[in-house]
């Protein structure tokens, strides 16, 4: 017997078992690497940028449900938006999680990934959730350097 | 035969709930839990001896260093280590290999040389000789093991060779509870004229040692493993070694005479020891000695392995389901620790749904991130005994595992 209700949601789950947008992208324009030291978690984000509109977005890597369920939902919550947009939604995103909360402030910006709030209540997990964001952000930037989350 | 019961009691953390379950506390290769004994122990001495050792003529002084230094012999004589001054004083396991690697390596090992590990050894036993091996022109050589974690030494003969001057090897693995044949190795190491250095933090709590009849010239351990407490462990050396060493750390406590131009050392062991030791916790990590003692390790061992077995066969049904045990099968090449993978399932979520049950055990790459890779995953869940644990908490274990897997398969319960 449990209670992980919170975290595991049907979507989540959904997610994790059926990623979207998983694998690359041939004509990327640029891509991203995402590691989590403490848990071997690594993600990949690729990403297809023209005029300043994502028009494509995927990911690769390992993870466990929470980091899966994230990416897969950040790459549907990100893709057609401008990439100074996709930024503001990766800003709202960390701001529900290391909030505790339980309001979420940006609910419209937010849309679906206001699932995910469970997340906040489980400290260790939030590294999970934010890492394919973070790698994000870094492919957005063009840096395309490597993201650690330690 | 031992009262787990009566032993439980002694563990006031183990009668507390975790999110409305009762504690099963399945994470003692990270840190185990403290008995009363050694808790009333720290309280002790803070509330009625604390003073600086080694310095003062005054009575609380002298009765802190003699509780001090009755720790040492109790640690030395739990090894068997004979002469108490073989056995210095560190934070942890780590910081004694450290310790060895900068005092002892670095004017021990020359270039050309080699030295040799086990593909299982925690990062504590494997970085710090990756950092003189930067510094010095040497390299680093690997034991081969089997697919369940065994060493294999059919070539042993080439690898320990006369350009050997350092075997150092986990007695226990962390990460697959393998027991590794030390008596064996070390008899090889000292034919090739090699040194032999034993990462006991996984094995000093769990088994009877004796580091005269392995005979290995180092032992490194930690207390917090052994229902000790955190911040104080152990390095074991052989005398001779230890009085050609130069000294880790420098300062005040480990000198003999301090001139404005030089200093000499002091006598062992305090010639490891800079500063003002962690007297409190040396203190009460030889109250769990004697708690460990009373119970008796061969008793402790005994035990442990029927609970192991009892476990193996237990994981027949995570098996079944698909999950994969890494590791020996046989029961006498392993200890209690049982690191495994669970298919649909990442051990991470393993590891969450697991704690909403109230069962704690560690998920990620244990310390040993080569180690996880090569068995083909970037991470594993790893169940790990003490003696207070009960094949009713096993039972627990495994059933909250299966039920994990079913959720994550089938999103039912
Ligand atoms: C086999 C082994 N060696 C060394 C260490 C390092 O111990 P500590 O972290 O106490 O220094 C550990 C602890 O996890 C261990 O399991």
């Amino acid at each position: 017997m449990f209670d992980a209700q919170d975290l595991y949601q049907e979507i989540v789950m959904d997610h994790n078992r059926r990623p979207r947008n998983f694998g690359s992208i041939a004509d990327s324009t640029s891509s991203s690497e995402g590691f989590n030291p403490l848990c071997g978690d690594q993600v990949t984000v690729f990403l297809k940028v023209s005029d300043e509109i994502v028009e494509d977005v995927s990911f690769e890597g390992v993870g466990c449900a929470i980091s899966k369920s994230s990416a897969s939902m950040m790459t549907e919550g990100v893709k057609g938006k401008s990439v100074e947009e996709a930024l503001i939604v990766f800003q709202a995103f960390r701001r529900m999680l290391t909030t505790t909360s339980d309001q979420v402030e940006d609910s419209e910006i937010l849309g679906d990934l206001e699932i995910l709030k469970g997340v906040s209540q489980y400290p260790t997990r939030i590294k999970c959730a934010t890492l394919s964001w973070h790698t994000l952000q870094a492919a957005l930037q063009g840096s395309g350097s490597d993201v650690s989350t330690e | 035969m031992l009262d787990v019961e009566k032993i439980r009691d002694d563990f006031p953390i183990l009668s507390r709930e975790v999110n409305g379950h009762p504690l099963v506390y399945m994470d003692n290769a990270a840190t185990t839990q403290k008995p009363r004994q050694v808790i009333q122990a720290l309280v002790d001495y803070y509330e009625n001896f604390n003073a600086n050792v080694h310095r003062g003529v005054h009575t609380l002084s002298m009765e802190a260093t003699d509780m001090y230094e009755v720790a040492r012999n109790k640690v030395a004589k739990f090894i068997n280590a004979g002469d108490p001054d073989t056995v210095i004083w560190t934070r942890n396991a780590s910081e004694s290999l450290n310790l060895v690697a900068h005092s002892w390596a670095k004017d021990n090992i020359e270039s050309g040389d080699n030295i040799v590990l086990t593909p299982m050894e925690h990062h504590s036993n494997l970085v710090p000789w990756q950092e003189l091996a930067r510094d010095k022109n040497i390299n680093i050589r690997y034991i081969p093991m089997d697919d369940e974690g065994v060493l294999d030494l059919s070539t042993i003969d080439s690898i320990i060779d006369d350009h050997t001057s350092l075997v150092s090897i986990v007695h226990m693995s962390n990460a697959l509870g393998t027991i590794n044949p030390v008596k064996e190795l070390c008899d090889l190491a000292h034919s090739k004229g090699a040194m032999f250095l034993v990462d006991g933090a996984q094995s000093v709590p769990h088994m009877v040692i004796d580091v005269k009849e392995i005979d290995c010239d180092f032992m490194a351990f930690s207390g917090h493993k052994m229902m000790g407490p955190t911040g104080i462990g152990c390095l074991y050396a052989k005398k001779n070694l230890l009085e050609g060493m130069e000294p880790f750390l420098t300062g005040g406590e480990m000198v003999l005479e301090v001139s404005y131009e030089e200093a000499s050392w002091a006598d062992l062991p305090m010639k490891f020891e800079a500063g003002t030791p962690n007297i409190g916790d040396a203190i009460a990590l030889g109250a769990a000695v004697d708690y460990l003692e009373n119970i008796g390790m061969e008793n402790v061992d005994e035990y442990e392995r029927e609970l192991t077995s009892y476990a193996m066969n237990k994981f027949v049904d995570v098996e079944e389901e698909g999950g994969k045990l890494f590791g020996p099968r046989n029961p006498t090449q392993r200890g209690g620790i049982i690191s495994f993978d669970t298919p649909d399932i990442h051990p991470h979520d393993l590891g969450t749904l697991l704690d909403q049950m109230g069962i704690a055990v560690r998920t990620g790459h244990h310390c040993a991130m080569p180690l996880v890779r090569s068995l083909g995953v970037s991470a594993t869940s790893r169940a790990s005994f003490y003696v207070y644990n009960t094949k009713q908490e096993v039972d627990i274990l495994v059933e909250g595992i299966l039920e994990a897997m079913r959720y994550f398969r089938d999103g039912v319960r």
